[in-house]
């Protein structure tokens, strides 16, 4: 399959490499949550996917200490919405980003330790026309917020 | 002579290409209010398994699944990442303080297992 003996050799040592960073456990965290994440993440329904997250947890709506920046109401390309959430609450741990009528909900998201500021930005795939969701957890609480952005050229399926 | 001087240039050049494809990612940062932005963009196909190809069929799934950023080897941020995230997704954090001549790693894993990270010293 490998053209070369040298490329065989790289990919030898590469593949040492890895078993080696997965013994000294820097992967732990992705490699014991893989299974649970992909269950996650390929949840299909809204609803469901906010059941399984937060539990029945109470969400405190349209916080204004939460603020959208970037994130257009019409965008013209739905294969990439630029979307930037900042924060005024304090203790923020978990920063989430849903898209209501994608084929899976659940985008991203974010842990955040203390040494950063409440502040993310990432660019988004939209199918169709619908809410976007973040959910910001901080002190325990959950706190989200709503806007509907319109989609003129879908950015999921062929 | 001339030939040697052409093939040297010619070298040097290729030896450019090869070290930008080399690594992935791309990060810039400045410093803001005694803040630093950290800015991400990582060359990624992010397919979510729904696309086609010409020939009707779909194109196996192939996205980042995690992210994360160390600062002075210190775990600050962590994502997980679904295929929703766009092609070559980009992303800006704001890490608290950071100083000049601070590094900054950012690395990835994707859901077949290929990963990626590069060692960014902060500048002014």
């Amino acid at each position: 399959m490998l053209k070369s003996r040298r490329k065989f050799i790289t990919h030898l040592l590469s593949l040492g490499g890895y078993s080696l960073t997965f013994a000294s456990g820097i992967l732990h965290s992705s490699l014991a949550n893989a299974q649970w994440l992909q269950q996650r993440f390929s949840l299909s329904n809204y609803d469901e996917t906010i059941l399984h997250l937060f539990n029945g947890a109470e969400l405190i709506n349209n916080h204004n200490k939460i603020k959208f920046h970037r994130l257009p109401y019409i965008a013209e390309n739905g294969a990439s919405v630029p979307i930037k959430i900042t924060s005024t609450l304090k203790n923020v741990t978990k920063i989430y980003i849903l898209v209501e009528k994608n084929p899976h909900p659940l985008s991203a998201e974010f842990f955040l330790s203390p040494a950063m500021e409440p502040q993310v930005s990432a660019r988004l795939k939209m199918a169709q026309t619908s809410k976007v969701v973040t959910i910001i957890e901080a002190d325990g609480k959950f706190y989200r917020k709503v806007k509907k952005v319109k989609v003129a050229i879908g950015g999921c399926g062929g | 002579m001339a030939n040697f001087t052409v093939r040297l240039k010619k070298s040097k050049s290729q030896s450019a290409g090869v070290e930008d494809k080399m690594s992935s990612i791309k990060i810039r940062t400045k410093r803001l209010d005694g803040n630093t932005q950290i800015r991400t963009l990582i060359t990624h196909p992010m397919e979510n398994g729904r696309n086609k190809d010409e020939q009707g069929n779909f194109i196996p799934a192939h996205h980042i699944q995690e992210l994360w950023i160390e600062h002075n080897k210190i775990k600050v941020i962590r994502c997980n990442i679904a295929g929703s995230i766009s092609k070559n997704p980009y992303f800006d954090f704001l890490l608290k303080g950071g100083e000049v001549g601070d590094i900054v790693t950012v690395s990835w894993i994707d859901n077949l297992g290929k990963s990626d990270s590069k060692k960014y010293i902060i500048k002014k």
